[in-house]
C-alpha cells in the first residue's frame, strides 16, 4: 500500500528501500526452505542411491567414491544458518526503521510500533504462503536477549528527580492497579465462562485469575514505544512508564501463585498469605539484587582509569548478570535491572571517561531499538503462524472488562490518591493514564509459557493477542490527536540552566530547614539525609580520586561548559563575529545563534583569561592523572576546545 | 497544624504552661534545633521568622511565616482577583525565597549576595574564582536590564519552569 505513493524525488529513495526490503522477504523464506526439514527428506535418499550403488559393486566398496572435480564455488548453507537468519532478521527490522521515516507523512499519525505489527503481519503472510513453518516469537528469546536491553535503557536514563517525588503514587497504580485489574478481569471473566457456551464451562476460576494476571499488566515496551512521541509533560509520562515498570513483581507472584495451582484447582488460605509475602519477597529481592550488582559495578568502574576501551562493558555486563541472577530466583528481574541502572548511574558517570560515557548511551539506545523492533515485527508473525482458537464471546468480553476495569481503577484510585498528593490529579490527567494502559509483548509471552494441558492456551492466546493489537492501533494511534484535542501539558524540552539547578538546590536546603523547624519528617527530609550519607560514606568508596569531593553543583557547572564548548566547536565556531558575516554561515547558524548568545559571557579581559585558566586547570584535574595514550589525547582534544572557545570569547569581544 | 509543630514551639521552655497565643520564641530556641546547625542555609532560615529589628517571635508571625508552605488549593484559583494574594501563592512562595537571597533588602540579587549562597552550598573545597565564573554565569543568564544583578521580576522568570507549587509545599496533615 505505500508503493501506491507516486515516486517523487524524495520519496523514490523510500521505493527503492521498499523493493530492497521485499527482495530480503523473499530471501527469508528462501532461507527457512533450506533447512533441516528439507535437507532431510534429501538425504536418506542419498543413502538409498549409495547403499544400492554399493549392493552393485559388492567388492569395489573402496572404490565407491566417486572423483568429483575440485569445487572452485561451494553452496554450504547450513553451517551459517542460524547467525545469518538472526542478523537478516534485525537487518530486516532496521531498514523497515529507516523506511518509516523516508516516507513524509506516515510516520506522524501512525505510531511506529503499529507500523512493524503491520510488517509482522505481511512478512508471516509471505513465509506462510512460501509454505514454511514462521519463528514464533518464543518466550525464552524474548525475556533473555529482547526485553533486558529496553528495560536498562529505561532504567539507566530513569528521571530520578520525578520519579522519587511521585514513587507514592506510582507505586499504588502499580501494586494495587493491577490488583485490581487481575481480579476484576479474572473474577467478571468466570463469571461469563460459566454462562457462556459449552466450551468454555470447563475453564475454572483459576485459569480465568491466571489469565486475568496475564493480561492486566501495563506494558512497558508498548508504553514506551508511543509515550515517547507524543511528548507528553513529565509528570504524566513518569506515572505510567513508572507503573509499567513496577507492576512486574506484582504480574510475576500472581502468574506463578496461579500457574501453581491451576492443576490443583483451589487456593486455601495459607496460600493466599504465602503469595502475598511471595510479594515482598519478590520486589525487594529484586530491588536488593539490582542494588549490590550496581554498587559492585561502580566499584569496579572505581579502576578502569587505566583500561578506558572496557568500561561499558562493565555496565552492561553487570547490569545483565543483576537480571539474570533475579530470574534465577524468580525475582522481579525488571525491578533488579531498573535498581542496578538507577544506582551505578551516578558513581559510573563521575568515574568513566567522556567518551565511554557517550558509548554506553549509544550503545544502549541502539539496543533497545532494534529490540523494540524486532519484538513488535515478531509479534506480528507470531499472529499470523500461532494457533488461535477463535471465541467471539470470550474475545469480546475481555476487551470490554480491560477497558472498564483500567478506567475504574484509575478513578478509584486517584480520587484516594488526591488526598495525599500536593499536586493534584485533574481529570485530564486521569483520562490520559488510563488511555495510556497499553499491554504489550510481555503479556504474549507471558501466555504463550502456559503449559497447553491445564489451560486453553490457544483461545487465551488470541484473546491476548486482540487486546495487544487494540491498544496498540487504536489507542495508539489516537492518543496524539486527543493529547492536541484536551491540550494536555506537554513536556518541556529545554536543558536546564545554572539558575535552575543553584535555585533548586537552594530551595530543597529551605524546605529542609522549614521541615526540621516544623518536626515534619518529609520528603525533603529523608532526601538530605540520604544525601548527606552518600556524600560522607558512599562516594568516597565508589569514586576514584578527587571526583568523590566535588559538590554536584560543580559536576553540573562543569558538565554544563563541556557541552557548550563541544557545541560551539559544532556549529563551525564562527557565529560570534558581528561585522564580518558571510549569508552563508548565518543561514547554518541562524537556528543556534541564541545559543551562542547565550553561552558567552560579556566580560573583561580580566575574567576571560580566569575562564581560560579555570577551565584548563579543572578540566585536567577531574580527568584521571594517568599516563596512557588515550587520556593525552583527551586532554589535547579538551584543550583545543578550550582554546577555540576562549578565541571565540576574544573575538566576541573586539 | 500539626502536633509537631506544636511540640517544637514547646520545646524550648518545657516548664511553661501558657497557651500558644502567647507563646514566644527567641532566636536562641531555633538554634537549638540540631538540625538546622548543619543547613547551609540555617542561619537564613532562622532570621526569616523574626520580622526587622525583633529578637522574639510569637506564635502567630511564626505561623505566618510557615503559612508560606501551604501547598496551593485549586478552589483558590478562582477567587476574586481583587482580593489580596494568599500567603501560600506561587508568587509570594518566590518571594520568600528571594528573600532569604537579599540580605541587604535593596530588591536586587548582587554577586556578592549570590557569591555568599554558593559558597554556603558548595562548601570549602571550591576555590573563590571557580564559584566566581560561576555567579558571573548565573547573573549573566538572568540578567535582563543590565544590571548585574537579579531582581525578582527575573527571579520569577528564571524559575517559570521549577515546579514552585510542588517544591515549595508541606503537607501539614497529621
Amino acid at each position: 500500500m505505500w508503493l501506491g505513493n507516486l515516486p517523487r524525488p524524495s520519496s523514490r529513495r523510500g521505493t527503492y528501500l521498499f523493493l530492497l526490503v521485499f527482495l530480503l522477504g523473499t530471501v527469508l523464506p528462501l532461507g527457512v526452505a533450506s533447512s533441516p526439514d528439507s535437507h532431510g527428506t534429501d538425504a536418506p535418499h542419498d543413502t538409498k542411491h549409495e547403499a544400492s550403488n554399493g549392493h552393485g559393486h559388492h567388492g569395489n566398496e573402496s572404490h565407491t567414491k566417486v572423483k568429483k572435480a575440485f569445487p572452485v564455488l561451494n553452496f554450504e548453507y547450513e553451517s551459517v544458518r542460524l547467525p545469518f537468519e538472526i542478523a537478516l532478521w534485525i537487518l530486516l527490522a532496521s531498514l523497515m526503521k529507516l523506511g518509516f521515516h523516508l516516507i513524509p507523512r506516515l510516520s506522524s499519525f501512525v505510531p511506529e510500533s503499529c507500523l512493524l505489527i503491520v510488517v509482522g503481519l505481511l512478512v508471516g503472510g509471505l513465509i506462510k504462503l512460501v509454505g514454511e513453518t514462521s519463528p514464533v516469537l518464543h518466550s525464552q528469546i524474548f525475556f533473555l536477549y529482547l526485553l533486558p536491553p529496553i528495560i536498562l535503557d529505561a532504567g539507566y536514563f530513569l528521571p530520578i528527580r520525578p520519579f522519587s517525588e511521585n514513587i507514592g503514587t506510582i507505586l499504588v497504580f502499580a501494586v494495587i492497579g493491577t490488583l485490581w485489574n487481575s481480579f476484576f478481569i479474572g473474577g467478571l471473566l468466570y463469571g461469563v465462562c460459566q454462562i457462556g457456551g459449552k466450551d468454555l464451562e470447563k475453564i475454572g476460576l483459576l485459569p480465568n485469575l491466571l489469565f486475568g494476571a496475564i493480561i492486566s499488566a501495563v506494558d512497558p515496551v508498548a508504553v514506551l514505544a508511543v509515550f515517547e512521541e507524543i511528548h507528553i509533560n513529565e509528570l504524566l509520562h513518569i506515572l505510567v512508564f513508572g507503573e509499567s515498570l513496577l507492576n512486574d513483581a506484582v504480574t510475576v507472584v500472581l502468574y506463578h501463585l496461579f500457574e501453581e495451582y491451576a492443576g490443583i484447582g483451589s487456593v486455601t488460605f495459607l496460600d493466599v498469605l504465602l503469595g502475598f509475602i511471595c510479594f515482598f519477597v519478590v520486589a525487594l529481592g529484586g530491588i536488593f539484587v539490582g542494588l549490590a550488582y550496581g554498587l559492585l559495578a561502580a566499584f569496579t568502574s572505581r579502576f578502569t582509569s587505566h583500561t578506558r576501551v572496557i568500561e561499558p562493558l562493565f555496565a552492561f555486563l553487570y547490569s545483565y548478570m543483576a537480571y539474570l541472577s533475579a530470574e534465577v530466583f524468580h525475582l522481579s528481574g525488571i525491578m533488579a535491572l531498573i535498581a542496578c541502572g538507577v544506582v551505578m548511574r551516578p558513581y559510573i558517570e563521575a568515574n568513566i571517561s567522556h567518551k565511554s560515557h557517550t558509548t554506553i548511551k549509544y550503545f544502549l539506545k541502539m539496543w533497545s531499538s532494534v529490540s523494540e523492533t524486532l519484538i513488535f515485527i515478531f509479534l506480528g508473525v507470531s499472529t499470523v503462524a500461532g494457533p488461535h482458537s477463535w471465541n467471539w464471546t470470550f474475545v469480546i468480553c475481555t476487551l470490554v472488562f480491560c477497558l472498564v476495569a483500567r478506567v475504574l481503577g484509575v478513578v478509584g484510585l486517584t480520587y484516594i490518591i488526591n488526598k495525599f498528593r500536593i499536586v493534584k490529579l485533574t481529570t485530564k490527567d486521569q483520562f490520559i493514564i488510563a488511555y495510556g494502559g497499553l499491554r504489550g509483548a510481555i503479556a504474549f509471552s507471558l501466555g504463550y509459557l502456559l503449559p497447553p494441558d491445564h489451560f486453553p492456551r490457544d483461545m487465551f492466546l488470541t484473546a491476548i493477542i486482540t487486546v495487544i493489537f487494540f491498544t496498540v492501533f487504536v489507542q495508539g494511534m489516537t492518543i496524539q490527536p486527543l493529547v492536541d484535542l484536551l491540550a494536555v501539558k506537554k513536556k518541556q524540552e529545554t536543558k536546564r540552566s545554572i539558575n535552575e539547578e543553584i535555585h533548586s538546590q537552594f530551595l530543597d536546603h529551605l524546605l529542609t530547614g522549614i521541615e526540621d523547624v516544623c518536626g515534619h519528617y518529609g520528603h525533603h527530609h529523608w532526601k538530605d539525609k540520604l544525601n548527606r550519607f552518600n556524600k560522607k560514606y558512599i562516594k568516597k568508596c565508589l569514586i576514584a580520586g578527587d571526583r568523590s569531593k566535588e559538590p554536584q553543583l560543580i559536576a553540573f557547572y562543569h558538565k554544563m561548559e563541556m557541552k557548550q564548548a563541544i557545541e560551539l566547536v559544532e556549529t563551525g565556531g564562527i557565529a560570534k563575529i558581528p561585522s564580518a558575516v558571510s549569508t552563508v554561515s548565518m543561514q547554518n547558524i541562524q537556528p543556534k545563534q541564541k545559543v551562542a548568545e547565550r553561552a558567552l559571557p560579556q566580560l573583561s579581559k580580566g575574567k576571560e583569561e580566569e575562564i581560560r585558566k579555570i577551565l584548563r586547570t579543572n578540566l585536567q584535574k577531574t580527568r584521571q592523572r594517568s599516563h596512557s595514550l588515550h587520556f593525552m589525547e583527551e586532554c589535547d582534544d579538551l584543550k583545543a576546545t578550550c582554546t577555540s572557545l576562549v578565541f571565540i570569547v576574544v573575538q566576541g569581544l573586539t | 497544624m500539626s502536633s509537631s509543630t506544636n511540640k517544637r514551639c514547646r520545646q524550648p521552655k518545657p516548664d511553661e504552661m501558657t497557651g500558644f497565643r502567647t507563646k514566644i520564641s527567641n532566636r536562641e530556641d531555633f538554634q537549638r534545633i540540631p538540625e538546622l546547625a548543619i543547613n547551609p542555609l540555617g542561619d537564613r532560615i532562622i532570621n526569616a521568622f523574626f520580622s526587622d529589628g525583633e529578637d522574639q517571635v510569637n506564635f502567630r508571625a511564626f505561623m505566618r511565616t510557615l503559612a508560606h508552605f501551604r501547598p496551593i488549593e485549586d478552589n483558590e484559583k478562582g477567587k476574586d482577583p481583587s482580593s489580596s494574594e494568599p500567603l501560600n501563592s506561587r508568587n509570594n512562595k518566590l518571594l520568600f525565597a528571594f528573600r532569604l537571597y537579599d540580605l541587604d533588602k535593596d530588591d536586587k540579587i548582587s554577586r556578592e549576595e549570590l557569591l555568599q549562597v554558593l559558597r554556603m552550598m558548595v562548601g570549602v573545597n571550591i576555590s573563590d574564582e571557580q564559584l566566581g565564573s560561576i555567579a558571573d554565569r548565573t547573573i549573566q543568564e538572568a540578567d535582563q536590564d543590565g544590571d548585574s544583578a537579579i531582581s525578582f521580576p527575573e527571579f520569577v522568570k528564571v524559575l517559570e519552569k521549577v515546579d514552585v507549587e510542588q517544591k515549595m509545599s508541606i503537607r501539614f496533615l497529621h
